[in-house]
């Protein structure tokens, strides 16, 4: 990608004209990345020059994983901290508190338990706790990031975050596993 | 300039070039032509006035060729001949296609993608598509009188990039520009949105011959954005003739039967299901090879019994669709039914009870995909519509790659909006390493053996360099059609070792032109002429969208010299447009276009700064 412009290292909050902080205007993001796209999309150079296709796939790519990487709190998250230059240290840092890690393993054994079961009520259930707790712990993250510029213990609990997310792919394979 | 062709009434004061561009519907049982013309779209007839032409090639001794409704005709007479739902064989080995005994083909095995062995030789999926393809485009030619700028070609959403690849590469078989591959279920609901100019949620189930796909999008302020996608590329209306023909078998006592019984049989369980769209009850009758007599009675009641599970198969990706898209039954607005399939009361009803509402049917299921893809492609050529809409479309399938173990470690997950890419790092693990290998494959399983293969290829020319600092960059790209390309680079060193991988089961370049020549039809002249005016048509393009440019921005962003230099191009390329070898023009078009790449660059940089300020929120808001 060394062909492309100097404008395309410029980072997705300018990308996408939006202040840079956590606690964002996700509706606005939405109205920005679709205006975006109505103008860079490959859709609206197809009758031009092969450059300029190529160049378009090129933005609309970048523009596609800006909008992905702004949209998910902890995408943005991660995001943001890099732009500060903070490690949010995901695969090195794993001295977690305990109390985390044996609530951990209870959220294991309760998704293995519905997932032998076949129970989809219980996944539910489990779905929906999930999301309450990562809103919970979203929230927590806004304050330290937005307001108290604490961007060690926003990395952390970015941390407990990724825990999260690979607990809601357990469920969603899970609920796969369902329909076979 | 032979690109023009006709101009549109009304806009007589600035003449408005209309390119020519079609939407193609190549369907398993019956495929279709539509264009825009004066702002709406239709479907284009044949001379006899019919839209549908059936999907049927059949090969004869001769060499010659037979399409459609004469093909059909006589598929029980020459069943090994006429190939009937070729769609089912896209993209697939034998393995993939369930069944083979009871078809009545002879089968050729043969790597990547499964042949059929007729009288007329041996025979690929892709070229058996571009017979029909060839059909449609010449219907489209005769009718709109013209050449063709270019065609959106449409697939099952949930096709992967074999399928996808087939499907493309027979359509440049088929002397096609492909404007865009465009799925299905979207087509259809561009066709209902622009119709209906709707807001909101809305769920396409579309049940075709050979496949299903369930959609779910978002229409709001112009863009149709796909927020999920799922289906089953192997489930479709001849699942529900074959269950049928099963049954007949069963009740009659008979074991396998010839191929010409087969296909008979076939046609008849396919007759029995459409009439009992409409009534409670008919009869299958049939004289066999041994002059043994069949007539049996069947009820809409047996049918739907015994087809329970094929329709209850679609509620699977429905329910997942639906999880993808973070989405409850009760925030889709409305359900839109597309493909001949849905006709069945059995699939209506259970759909109706799924979303609980009732689906939408006020466009003909089997031409609502032909006339949104024919919308489609008179945007992607340039003819600017006054209501300007986007499309965002998704990748059906996660993409994957092999780790240790034989696990698939995934790097682009199902139903992310495309373009898209992602770039990961390798390095080497043995000191002096220079070549490692990488497996790319298509699916949602854990185990790779599980998934689809796409691509294995070698990175080679790794500089020699202790263990582990080697930094490798493969960068996987899925485009605006679906499809993927990889191409990687080593940069520690500067040495850049790139390459772009093509998928093994597509076809080269080298391989579509042998298909060509060999193919009858196609004289060598007749092929010159054609490569000639494509070659024509693409440099006059070229060169609008080049004048169009430098009108815009070639003061403001280049230097002199810069301008010189690309006019020297235009003029080189304007002396050779009348040279009648395609192959010099090519060269030009070529030359002019990199003289042009770092204009284009600074002309998207430009754009792209401007592009949210350029733009007051107000405007936005609307």
């Amino acid at each position: 990608m060394s062909s492309i412009g100097s404008d395309f290292q410029q980072d997705f909050f300018r990308l996408f004209d939006l202040p840079l902080c956590f606690q964002l205007d996700t509706a606005l993001l939405e109205q920005h990345y679709r205006a975006l796209q109505v103008q860079f999309h490959p859709d609206k150079f197809s009758h031009l020059p092969e450059a300029e296709q190529r160049l378009s796939m090129q933005w609309s790519t970048r523009i596609n994983e800006g909008y992905q990487t702004l949209r998910k709190p902890l995408n943005r998250a991660r995001y943001l901290l890099a732009l500060r230059g903070v490690d949010t240290q995901e695969e090195t840092n794993t001295a977690m508190p305990l109390d985390f890690l044996m609530a951990q393993m209870e959220w294991r054994e309760d998704i293995a338990a519905a997932r032998q079961a076949k129970d989809d009520a219980a996944l539910d259930g489990l779905a929906d706790k999930l999301r309450q707790q990562t809103r919970s712990l979203e929230q927590q993250l806004g304050h330290l990031l937005d307001d108290e510029q604490d961007y060690l213990a926003a990395a952390g609990i970015v941390r407990k975050l990724k825990f999260f997310e690979k607990l809601a792919e357990e469920i969603a394979s899970a609920f796969d596993e369902l329909d076979h | 300039m032979a690109l023009l062709q006709i101009s549109e009434p009304g806009l007589s004061a600035a003449p408005h070039q209309h390119r020519l561009a079609i939407g193609i519907d190549l369907g398993t049982t019956n495929s279709l032509v539509a264009t825009v013309r004066n702002g709406i779209s239709l479907v284009l007839n044949d001379e006899h006035g019919r839209a549908l032409l059936p999907s049927v090639v059949r090969y004869l001794a001769d060499g010659a060729v037979q399409v459609g409704d004469a093909a059909q005709a006589v598929q029980s007479e020459d069943p090994v001949n006429t190939i009937v739902s070729v769609k089912r064989f896209m993209g697939r080995g034998l393995n993939d296609v369930g069944d083979v005994a009871n078809l009545p083909y002879r089968f050729v095995d043969s790597p990547g993608m499964l042949q059929l062995r007729t009288i007329a030789g041996v025979k690929s999926p892709v070229e058996v598509s571009a017979e029909i393809l060839k059909v449609l485009r010449d219907r489209a030619e005769q009718s709109l009188g013209g050449e063709l700028v270019g065609a959106v070609i449409t697939v099952p959403a949930y096709f992967d990039d074999a399928q996808r690849q087939a499907t493309k590469d027979a359509a440049r078989l088929a002397g096609l520009n492909v404007l865009r591959l465009l799925n299905e279920p979207t087509a259809a609901a561009i066709a209902y949105g622009l119709d209906n100019a709707s807001e909101g949620i809305y769920a396409v189930y579309d049940l075709g011959g050979g496949t299903f796909d369930i959609s779910i999008l978002k229409l709001a302020k112009g863009v149709f954005e796909v927020l999920a996608t799922n289906g089953d590329s192997a489930l479709g209306g001849d699942d529900f003739d074959h269950r049928l023909y099963c049954w007949l078998l069963e009740k009659n006592r008979l074991s396998a039967l010839g191929a010409h019984d087969t296909r008979a049989l076939l046609t008849r369980a396919r007759a029995a299901k459409e009439e009992l769209t409409d009534r409670v009850e008919t009869r299958i009758t049939a004289v066999l090879g041994s002059g043994e007599m069949i007539d049996t009675a069947v009820t809409q009641e047996d049918f739907h019994a015994m087809t329970q599970n094929l329709v209850a198969r679609t509620l699977q990706p429905m329910r997942r669709a639906l999880r993808d898209a973070g989405l409850s039954v009760d925030e889709i607005k409305g359900v839109v039914m597309v493909g001949g399939s849905t006709r069945m009361p059995q699939v209506q009803r259970a759909v109706a009870d799924f979303f609980k509402q009732v689906p939408l049917t006020n466009l003909d299921p089997d031409k609502v995909v032909a006339l949104g893809a024919a919308i489609q492609a008179n945007v992607l050529a340039g003819n600017r519509s006054e209501d300007d809409w986007l499309l965002l479309d998704v990748c059906p399938l996660s993409l994957g790659i092999e780790t240790m173990g034989g696990l698939t470690e995934k790097i682009i997950p199902r139903n992310s909006t495309i373009p898209t890419a992602r770039a990961q790092e390798f390095t080497t693990f043995k000191d002096g390493q220079t070549a490692m290998s990488v497996h790319v494959v298509q699916g949602e399983r854990e185990l790779v053996s599980d998934c689809r293969s796409l691509a294995r290829f070698d990175l080679r020319g790794i500089p020699p360099m202790v263990a582990g600092s080697a930094r490798i960059r493969v960068t996987y790209q899925i485009d605006a059609d679906g499809l993927l390309s990889v191409s990687a680079r080593e940069q520690s060193c500067g040495v850049e070792a790139h390459i772009v991988v093509k998928p093994s089961y597509g076809l080269s370049d080298a391989e579509i032109t042998r298909m060509l020549q060999e193919s009858h039809g196609h004289a060598r002249d007749d092929m010159q002429a054609r490569a000639l005016r494509e070659q024509q048509v693409e440099a006059s393009q070229l060169l609008e969208a080049v004048v169009n440019a430098l009108e815009q921005d070639g003061q403001s962003l280049l230097s002199a010299d810069e301008r010189a230099g690309i006019a020297a191009a235009m003029d080189e390329l304007r002396a050779r447009l009348q040279d009648g070898d395609h192959l010099v023009i090519k060269r030009a078009v070529g030359q002019l276009n990199d003289a042009t790449v770092g204009f284009a660059q600074r002309r998207m940089d430009k754009s792209v700064s401007h592009a949210l300020t350029g733009h007051k929120i107000s405007e936005l808001d609307n």
